[in-house]
């Protein structure tokens, strides 16, 4: 299969990376397996449950139907480069405060939905919010904490609370 | 009186028991930080994929791996035959208690037939996942179709097609009770209703599927197992049983666990296969169930279908109830759990709620050629709860009462514990009344139902839904597992000790899987010992790292566990002080611990922090008097004693509309008044209720795996299995309502599976309600949109 493998170069969570994948490597086994961000999560691989959710040239992408060769001079960010940059500092730590996630395994796709909701919109109802979220499969909350977590964060942002 | 001489060690200044601490684990996952089985990868690992059957029942004629051999990265080609010579015999499903039970042997992969879509028959270890998939297709098996059982109507009639011929009949277990006197009751009622309800298959879906990697080591046959379990000593001791392993030398850990519901509690036959790809490779190996085997392999739960009936008096008492369970399980029963559980929760519990002494109830379980079935999230119960309380809502329109008030008039009363259900399962400290009343109240139910009918006079459909429930939680040794001869303990373990720091460890056999096990085994711990929580750690979900447990099923986590933690809490703490007396020549019973220190009692004056006398114990305990030999470290465990769970109620409340266009239903409120008895932790209960409602309201409403008549499953995938997303789902008003279990001192009660148990009910019953103006009524679930319009007779 080396013969095969393509040459990419991209930037992933800001950093450089050069790599040499199968034209068949999905976005996120790329990531997971090539360079060990395992913060994006494989739930379905069929583009359904939202979890390996990633950020690329800006736009949220579901990892699992972007194929790692179609990346080459792209931007990715991840759940680890979204910390690190503390971009979505305040919707963690709702999320933690309010409790909206159990096993955690849905969570890092959610958040990335949730960021970009947040960047788009300073005021929705809860029903919008629910609406925007639907993507994301989440099997342990029944999503009423996850809502109330991005409508406090939201309510937070419009009032200037940092 | 002095207060502190009432106050408890859980409600002591400073106490930690009621309030919302964050769980750690959350701090973690929230940032990409948790690591799941499939994060983990140990040098040289290797991955399995399997070749599966296509057939629901088949001989397997010929096997043929060669080109999968030779195909490059491929390290392991294994067949089922293979696999039996690994094994020390079969699995056999089935528990004493069950007596008359039948089973076919299993082993873990299919041995010459295959008797389910999906069963594994061929396992290849390669580089990589890919590549293992490249070369399973290399593999080629010649098969010779059977006669497949795919119904449980037609598995039961005469001869019917067998599941397996040695058994001479497809009836798993029979079983009837018969309680009071049932035909005089109907003989003599005033009115009786009856109905046929239908429930379809649906499954546990984890977002993180099934998954292991399992390390052996060929020179001191040490096996260690990450692996995404509920149970870890539960899968320690089948795995060291079934391979042959010395089970001292088998170490199992769960690390972060991507959801579980009951699905990670049982054996998968690809599970053992991968572990003794790694005994016979002598290197890691992996195996992580995709998306599309797990629809097809994890288990299946809840097909069963019930025939019901109510003896109702004019004044609307309930007389009488009577049951007939027809529960539709797979090819096997599931080892080491059974499939009977599902049926035998329904007889256990439908009517639960009611004062009524006449019951009979009957089940049976006939295979199928489908998947096994086995323990899900609320086993039994929303099936049984389903049956009851439509039946209640019917009896409550044929003697025109509100569906409140016959609860009311019929349910247990509050102040009458202990004493016995219909079905002669001892229930206590139960609050029926009292969570009725709440509900009442919480609903604003008289404004609701003038809102109700405004909107009918509208056009616009909308229904009210009650449902009150029971729930068995936290099972004991006397009753199936223990007496049924399993190996996996209902008595749960904990030991908390002092590190020379002054810092906590407290090991808990109970595991977290989100819920928030160990940040409730945190809060018990810090409040009974009296030191801020952040001295206090909880490890969990490593056989080699805490004692011996049954780990976290039916809803024993915090009342199994969590009297465990309390009680070894209490034991270190005695130690404590009486080793600061001798320190401080104090009389321990005047000396307190607070906020990490030793104090005076009553005047709080600090004497000692607990990291001096952490050091003292370790290192200098020259200081200390002979007659003091420190322990530092406390386990203690706890079970039930002679009841079969620790019943615990509640009742739902639902509002829904219904479009008798299309059919399709919208939650508009939800809510829960439970009663777990003591909560610890008030926001990680509430969001048990929540997430539990939810995946009740999946089953009620969505999740259905379909099969055809050649028991081949049509909806194996998220895009045809529907699961509740955001935008369908209410809000949910959850209440507790407050009864310590006597059982045990820290006085909880299991919670993680009350909103499934009920919720399913209190949306059909609200559906019904909705519809009853258009004249019609569902028997079944899912209620999808064709079920609705087939019920309004307009399809």
């Amino acid at each position: 299969m080396e013969d095969e493998k393509i040459q990419i170069a991209l930037r992933v969570n800001g950093e450089e990376i050069t790599a040499r994948v199968e034209p068949r490597m999905h976005l996120v086994d790329f990531l997971r397996s090539q360079l060990e961000l395992t913060g994006s999560h494989l739930g379905c691989e069929h583009g359904i449950c939202g979890a390996c959710s990633v950020r690329l040239d800006g736009v949220v992408v579901r990892g699992c139907l972007v194929l790692a060769v179609q990346c080459d001079g792209a931007e990715i960010t991840t759940i680890e480069g979204l910390t690190e940059s503390g971009e979505i500092s305040d919707l963690q730590e709702h999320f933690v405060s309010r409790n909206a996630l159990q096993c955690g395994f849905c969570t890092p796709g959610m958040l990335m939905t949730a960021a970009e909701l947040l960047e788009r919109k300073k005021s929705l109802p809860r029903e919008e919010i629910r609406e925007f979220m639907s993507g994301n499969f989440c099997r342990c909350t029944g999503y009423h904490a996850i809502i109330d977590a991005i409508e406090e964060t939201m309510n937070d942002r419009r009032s200037g609370v940092q | 009186m002095g207060r502190e001489l009432t106050l408890g060690p859980l409600d002591r200044q400073h106490s930690y028991v009621g309030r919302n601490l964050p769980r750690e684990k959350a701090k973690r996952a929230v940032r990409g930080r948790g690591r799941y089985t499939d994060d983990i990868t140990l040098p040289r690992t290797v991955h399995a994929a399997f070749v599966r059957s296509p057939y629901a029942h088949a001989d397997i004629c010929e096997i043929n791996v060669e080109k999968a051999i030779a195909h490059p990265g491929v390290v392991l080609v294994m067949t089922g035959s293979e696999m039996k010579e690994m094994c020390t015999g079969p699995w056999l499903g089935t528990l004493s208690v069950f007596e008359t039970m039948k089973t076919a042997p299993q082993y873990p992969m299919a041995v010459d037939r295959v008797c389910w879509q999906g069963e594994p028959v061929v396992m290849v270890v390669a580089e990589s996942r890919a590549v293992a998939e490249d070369a399973a297709e290399l593999v080629s098996v010649v098969y010779e179709e059977l006669p497949v059982v795919a119904h449980k109507e037609k598995a039961l009639e005469p001869g019917a097609n067998l599941v397996h011929k040695e058994l001479n009949e497809n009836l798993a277990f029979e079983k009837v009770i018969d309680n009071g006197d049932v035909r005089k009751a109907f003989d003599e009622a005033d009115h009786i209703v009856e109905g046929v309800f239908n429930f379809g298959r649906h499954t546990a879906v984890s977002l993180e599927t099934r998954a292991l990697l399992a390390s052996y080591e060929k020179d001191t046959e040490e096996l260690t197992i990450y692996t995404s379990s509920q149970t870890p000593h539960m899968i320690q001791a089948i795995i060291a049983k079934t391979l042959g392993l010395p089970e001292h030398k088998c170490r199992v850990v769960a690390p972060f666990v991507g959801g579980s519901f009951g699905l990670k509690i049982h054996s998968f036959g690809d599970e053992f296969a991968a572990t003794a790809a790694s005994i016979k490779l002598g290197r890691p190996v992996k195996f992580i169930a995709d998306r599309l085997e797990s629809f097809l392999t994890d288990i299946h739960a809840r097909e069963n279908k019930v025939a019901g009936k109510m003896a109702i008096s004019d004044e609307g008492e309930i007389q009488a109830l009577e049951i007939d369970i027809l529960s539709g399980v797979g090819a096997y029963s599931q080892y080491p759990r059974t499939s009977v559980f599902e049926a035998n929760q329904i007889l256990n519990i439908t009517g639960g709620p009611y004062k009524h002494q006449n019951y009979k109830a009957r089940m049976r379980v006939a295979y199928m050629h489908k998947v096994p079935t086995s323990q899900y999230r609320a086993v039994g119960h929303p099936i049984g709860n389903s049956v009851g309380e439509a039946l209640v809502d019917m009896a409550a329109e044929k003697v025109g009462l509100d569906p409140i008030e016959i609860r009311r008039r019929n349910v247990m009363e509050d102040d009458s514990y202990p004493r016995k259900t219909a079905s002669g399962i001892d229930v206590a400290d139960m609050s029926h009344q009292a969570c009725l009343e709440t509900l009442v109240k919480r609903m604003g139910y008289e404004e609701l139902i003038a809102e109700r009918d405004a909107c009918r006079n509208k056009g616009v459909f909308r229904g009210i839904g009650i449902a009150a429930f029971i729930k068995g939680t936290a099972p004991g040794p006397a009753g199936y597992y223990g007496a049924g001869g399993a190996p996996i303990a209902s008595q749960d373990a904990a030991t908390v000790k002092i590190e020379p720091s002054g810092n906590i460890i407290c090991s808990v056999g109970v595991t977290d899987q989100g819920q928030g096990v160990d940040t409730v085994m945190q809060q018990i711990t810090a409040s009974v010992l009296g030191v801020p929580e952040g001295m206090v750690r909880v490890i969990e979900g490593d056989t080699d790292a805490t004692p011996y447990g049954g780990g976290t099923y039916a809803s024993r986590a915090t009342a199994i566990g969590g009297e465990a933690t309390y009680q070894a809490a209490l034991a270190l703490r005695a130690e404590l002080l009486v080793i600061a007396g001798a320190l401080l020549q104090a009389n321990p019973e005047k000396i307190d611990i607070l906020n990490g220190n030793i104090v005076d009692a009553g005047t709080d004056n600090i004497r000692i922090p607990l990291s001096e006398l952490g050091r003292i114990a370790h290192f200098q305990v020259a200081q200390l008097p002979n007659e003091i030999e420190p322990q530092l470290s406390h386990t203690k465990r706890f079970r039930l004693r002679d009841a079969l769970y620790i019943f615990t109620n509640g009742i739902q409340g639902a509002y829904v509309e219904v479009d008798p266009d299309t059919g399709f239903i919208s939650l508009l409120n939800h809510w829960v008044v439970e009663d777990c008895g003591r909560v610890i932790n008030p926001i990680l209960a509430d969001e048990q209720v929540r997430g539990g409602c939810v995946q009740g309201i999946g089953g009620a409403l969505y999740e259905h795996c379909i099969y055809d008549d050649q028991a081949q499953l049509l909806n194996g995938s998220l895009v045809d299995y529907i699961v509740p997303m955001a935008s369908e789902m209410p809000d949910i008003d959850v209440v507790h309502v407050q009864t310590h279990t006597g059982v045990s001192e820290l006085g909880s009660k299991g919670v993680g599976e009350s909103g499934t148990g009920a919720a399913p009910a209190v949306v059909m019953n609200a559906v019904n309600d909705a519809i009853r103006p258009l004249g019609g009524r569902v028997f079944e679930q899912p209620m999808t949109p064709e079920v609705i319009l087939k019920a309004l007779g307009k399809i």
